[in-house]
């Protein structure tokens, strides 16, 4: 062998050892993005599951609560003015409180204090008078300091909580009068401006009703469509139409669908905005396209054999596809529709354009009340400048992912379990 | 002279044997046929002599393969040069997507045989002209390879394999895909290229194997059950089996 | 009572089952039946329900434009438009049903009468014709019964005409959609000019934003230049191609040619995760972490560099992609013969040079084709540049500078007040449909090109 040969040999085995080095370099920084924004994600996120509370004590004083006699009704209770007594439950953890720092004592919990002190109340009647320990929401600050995402070493200016807040809360800290739990109300309440009270209640609620809405109208109509296309339709220009336009519009931009429901359910048919409703329906059409594919490829996937054994028995056309065919090829058709509602429930866009963006601080009863949906609820949080939101916008996301996950995961089951194999 | 020499080669597929102590000689310059009913293993031992088995990830070959002293079925081969040194015509013609110019030239490109574009053209004119493919194509080398006739095809493709200048051209059923005239053309190559290149054909007809062939090897069930000159195998066997095979008793 | 009406056609048609079921049964006694029971059951049952609420259905759809005309059609003399109109009309309504609080003139007093009139008529009709619709449809299934005809054919029949309608259902979402776009893109192109719209450089439409009464057709010329906006999509979307492309590319090559039964088993579906993640979340993430991750390392460098930087946004979104280039290459790449291959090796060649000379350039149809769709994602997605790049439009190919894109646009100009008579909303849908022609366009060439691919390896 010639030395130019043997040179341009190495030359060549040199190549393909760079080419392959490519190759898992690429699939390396696929896998890296993926780890880094899972990372990113559950860091910022896990401490939105732990709810930090004051614990203080109230005393729920007669004359400060303006309650005359000594047995009010509930409805007596429910009027009473809490005001100072919510005042004082807070201002006696700092005795030695300079009058004029009260206002940063209070802050320091959540603004809806006073309604917790109210509830408890409500709930314990028999506590009127007494002096009876109780836990406050921490605001969003000091919950985010106590979670230590706030730095503590930057100057008092640049800071959310100021030096006197972080004196009483590192004293209350070593007393063991800062709790945490686990945060129930996450899960429990509806959006709220102030942080420590948000939950993801409304937009949970929003995103099961929107999906149950689509899974209505989508899932029958794609099922039919996809048998008639399948089984019935003739081989002729229109079919190849009708084909034609299903493939497009599952290439069409979702937004495009927005648009659509802005301009024909709400501004055609009038139905109300910014409710599941309208959410449901816009998203059906999205995910009509995804199903029908699907179904189609599960129903060809029905041996032709059994379409002969049943035709052969005297069965009608009809009978065959919808005594056989179809029972056959359901779970490949429910696996792809778990899947095109997976895609569904991640959507935002065309929901942010049939007004499911409006700040909905109820739970939504009926898919006719306003709501948002989990994704749009990560958009409007993610639009909040304060650090209590960062963290509850990751733990929805948590939420979000979770559901996809567990949704892929019953596609995969539909499929493996029910699908026989034809081999 | 032995070109080729293979001593008790054992090949598998995964836990499957395919082949079983199978000790050949291949002769320079000369064409030998390995025949044998459908599922027998001799393409598998074609397969062995170039290397081609590395393709099939379950595929492990034990045993000795020698080419010129050169031992085949070892680590330290280099695969690469190998190749260069013994083509393969396979039993569907495969042709790349390109031109016809192009499908000669990918060998020598890639082992940097032509140092100018007027000794590529020399190359692809002497191949061509070798596979007796020149005088049809010589006015369209730039059109698609995979625009000519099925036996126009296979003669590209062995255009292609000789572009190279290998030693050893290793066949695998080349005509089982062609009509009889093309096949006949086929067989008058054969004839010709072994003047210039040990012959290893593997073929599923009998005749064809009496017609080009000086030595033949008859596989059956993954094992040699003969071997010897053409015309002794067809005419008086030694082996009962080979017999029953040839009289088409079986097969 | 349109609930009564639904209802009754409703209970009708589900009793009429048991009837028809019940008659069959009856039937059997004498004669041989030509189908089972049931079937006879569902026809009548259709024949009973069916023809009635396609009838209501119509009825309901069309009524409310036709009485609107009526009334509407003694306002043909004043000088109103469109908007004014409608409110007028809905004044009638509401004064008609008691709703109404504010100045009532004889003109609104003598409409709101006319409609009650009119509404009135209306109403007894529809109950009369569904009602006659029902006795009619009722005794024809009735004596078809009674004749013993075939009862499963045209039962079938039927359900092959619902199954037939189901499957233009996605006829129709198209139309819709080409429609409610057009619809108020027209409307948009009145009042702004087409020219002005393709070309124009600047995009500003808040500028354009008057509380009452018709924007300066001065000020509207300058307004909606969408130029800026065409840069800023595509531009965004080939920062993506660039990030997606090669590792797309290179991954699915690897995947499919190099990597091992276990690699493959793995990293595949966990690649394909990075598709199932919502883009809102690749938005937050853009937002949170890759913008001010650009800025402080472009800040680093020297550089001028925006906290929602095209950058960002187009990085993100290109890693998005990857799992729509890696799988469709992968797919494309395993489905050239292994034929080709194998002469290739045969020839001496090294698995690099295999794919670079051979298979790649065998598969660039399909590659070609995935690539398209993928920009026809790029093209058409919103979260992630909403939440991550800037919501003013600005002409640049700095990267490190923020620009904004259609479908930004789209949402930025609905999101706040909408009034549907606005040439700012307008401008939406006529966003909305160039949106859905580019994408169009590359959905119909990509999807053509792997066709043709397809074919020549069937």
């Amino acid at each position: 062998m010639t030395e130019a040969k043997a040179k341009l040999l190495k030359q060549r085995y040199n190549a393909e050892k760079r080419f392959k080095l490519y190759g898992q370099i690429a699939i390396a920084l696929a896998l890296m993005f993926l780890t880094l924004f899972m990372y990113k994600i559950f860091s910022k996120g896990y401490t939105a599951f732990q709810k930090t509370w004051i614990q203080t004590e109230v005393h729920y004083d007669r004359d400060l609560m303006l309650i005359e006699g000594t047995n009010p009704t509930l409805q007596e209770l429910e009027e009473a003015d809490y005001f100072d007594v919510a005042y004082k439950a807070m201002t006696r953890l700092d005795p030695s409180l300079p009058e004029e720092l009260d206002r940063q004592l209070i802050q320091m919990v959540s603004y809806a204090y006073e309604k917790e002190v109210k509830e408890l109340l409500l709930k314990n009647p028999d506590y009127l008078g007494k002096i009876v320990p109780i836990r406050l929401t921490a605001s969003d600050d000091l919950d985010q300091v106590h979670k230590g995402n706030y730095p503590r070493d930057i100057p008092e200016e640049d800071r959310r909580v100021n030096n006197y807040q972080l004196k009483i809360y590192d004293m209350l800290n070593e007393r063991g009068d800062i709790k945490s739990t686990f945060n129930f109300s996450f899960f429990t309440n509806p959006d709220s401006r102030e942080a420590e009270l948000a939950g993801i209640a409304s937009s949970f609620m929003g995103t099961v009703f929107s999906i149950l809405v689509c899974l209505i109208f989508s899932f029958p109509i794609a099922v039919l469509a996809a048998i008639y296309l399948e089984e019935f339709a003739p081989k002729n220009k229109f079919t190849d139409f009708i084909e034609v336009n299903i493939n497009n519009l599952a290439a069409v931009p979702s937004i495009v669908f927005g648009l659509l429901g802005l301009g024909v359910l709400l501004a055609v048919f009038h139905l109300p905005r910014s409710t599941p409703l309208v959410g449901g329906i816009t998203l059906s059409l999205m995910t009509l396209p995804t199903i029908i594919i699907a179904a189609r490829a599960s129903l060809k996937a029905v041996p032709p054999s059994i379409r002969e054994a049943a035709l052969a028995m005297g069965a009608s056309n009809m009978q065959t596809t919808m005594h056989h065919t179809v029972p056959l090829s359901m779970p490949g058709t429910l696996s792809g529709t778990i899947i095109g509602l997976a895609q569904a429930l991640g959507e935002t866009a065309p929901l942010i354009l049939i007004g499911m963006v409006a700040f909905v601080n109820t739970i939504p009863g009926t898919p006719v009340d306003p709501a948002a949906s989990l994704p749009v609820q990560i958009y409007i949080w993610s639009e909040s400048a304060e650090r209590g939101f960062v963290e509850k916008v990751s733990a929805c996301i948590m939420v979000l992912l979770a559901f996809l996950i567990l949704m892929n995961l019953a596609a995969q089951v539909v499929r493996h379990k029910f699908e026989k194999k034809w081999s | 002279m032995n070109k080729i020499t293979a001593r008790d080669v054992n090949v598998f597929y995964g836990s499957k044997q395919a082949l079983f102590d199978i000790s050949i000689n291949i002769q320079e310059k000369e064409v030998t046929a390995l025949i044998g009913p459908s599922g027998c293993g001799k393409s598998t031992f074609l397969r062995c002599m170039n290397r081609m088995n590395d393709v099939i990830d379950i595929c492990r070959v034990e045993g000795s393969i020698k080419m010129d002293d050169l031992e085949l079925n070892s680590n330290k081969l280099d695969v690469v040069r190998l190749r260069e040194n013994v083509g393969m015509v396979f039993q569907k013609p495969n042709p790349f997507p390109k031109t016809i110019y192009e499908n000669i030239a990918y060998g020598p490109t890639i082992h940097g045989l032509a140092q100018s574009k007027e000794e590529m053209d020399q190359i692809v004119e002497t191949s061509l002209k070798k596979a007796a493919l020149w005088n049809e194509v010589k006015d369209r080398l730039d059109e698609i390879g995979t625009g000519l006739s099925g036996g126009q095809q296979q003669r590209l493709c062995i255009a292609r394999a000789i572009s190279v200048s290998p030693e050893v051209i290793l066949m695998d059923e080349p005509c089982s895909a062609l009509d009889p005239i093309a096949t006949a053309q086929i067989e008058e190559l054969i004839d010709d290229l072994k003047k210039e290149h040990t012959i290893v054909i593997v073929t599923h007809s009998m005749s064809q194997a009496a017609r080009v062939s000086q030595k033949t090897g008859f596989f059956h069930l993954g094992k040699l059950i003969e071997f010897g000159e053409t015309e002794k195998i067809f005419k008086n066997p030694d082996n009962q089996q080979t017999q029953d095979y040839i009289t088409g008793r079986f097969g | 009572m349109n609930l009564v009406l639904i209802s009754l056609i409703l209970l009708l048609g589900f009793s009429s089952y048991f009837f028809g079921r019940k008659k069959a049964l009856v039937i059997q006694s004498s004669q041989r039946l030509t189908a089972l029971p049931k079937f006879y059951g569902y026809y009548l049952s259709i024949w009973c329900a069916v023809p009635a609420l396609i009838i209501f259905a119509l009825w309901s759809i069309f009524e409310p434009s036709i009485v609107k005309n009526l009334i509407l059609s003694d306002y043909d003399g004043q000088i109103l438009n469109k908007n004014e109109l409608q409110l007028t009309y809905t004044k009638i309504k509401a004064l008609a049903l008691g709703n109404y609080s504010g100045n009532i003139t004889n003109f609104l007093d003598n409409s709101a009468n006319k409609y009650l009139q009119i509404k009135g008529i209306a109403d007894n009709a529809k109950i009369v014709i569904i009602l006659s619709i029902l006795i009619f449809s009722l005794s024809y299934a009735y004596k078809s019964i009674q004749k013993n005809n075939r009862m499963r054919e045209p039962v079938e029949i039927f359900l092959k005409w619902l199954l037939f309608t189901a499957s233009l259902a996605a006829v129709l979402v198209t139309i819709g959609i080409v429609f409610s776009l057009l619809f108020e893109a027209i409307r948009f192109f009145q009042a702004v000019q087409f020219f002005d719209f393709i070309f124009g450089t600047h995009w500003y439409p808040a500028k354009t934003f008057v509380r009452d009464g018709q924007p300066d057709p001065e000020l509207l010329k300058d307004a909606f230049g969408a130029v800026p906006l065409f840069a800023g999509t595509f531009f965004i979307a080939f920062i993506a191609m660039c990030v997606a492309i090669p590792i797309g590319l290179l991954s699915g090559i690897y995947l499919s040619e190099y990597s091992g039964r276990n690699v493959r088993k793995y990293a595949k579906p966990i690649i394909e995760i990075l598709a199932g993640i919502p883009t809102v979340v690749y938005g937050f993430f853009a937002a949170l972490t890759v913008g001010p991750f650009v800025k402080e390392i472009g800040n680093a460098m020297g550089f001028e560099v925006s906290a929602e930087s095209a950058l960002a946004a187009g990085a993100v979104m290109g890693v998005m992609i990857i799992p729509f280039i890696s799988s469709l290459s992968d797919d494309v790449i395993t489905a050239v013969p292994q034929n080709l291959r194998d002469g290739s090796y045969a020839m001496g060649a090294t698995k690099s040079e295999t794919i670079k000379k051979v298979i790649f350039p065998a598969a660039l149809p399909g590659i070609v084709g995935s690539i398209l769709l993928a920009v026809s994602r790029a093209v058409g997605e919103t979260m992630i540049v909403v939440m991550a790049s800037g919501l003013a439009a600005n002409l640049t190919i700095n990267p490190l500078e923020s620009t904004s894109t259609i479908t930004a646009q789209i949402v930025v100009t609905l999101i706040g007040d909408q009034q549907f008579g606005d040439p700012k909303t307008q401008s939406a849908f006529a966003l909305g449909i160039t949106l859905f022609l580019v994408t169009l366009f590359l959905n119909v060439i990509a999807l053509s090109v792997v066709k043709k691919y397809r074919e020549k390896y069937d």
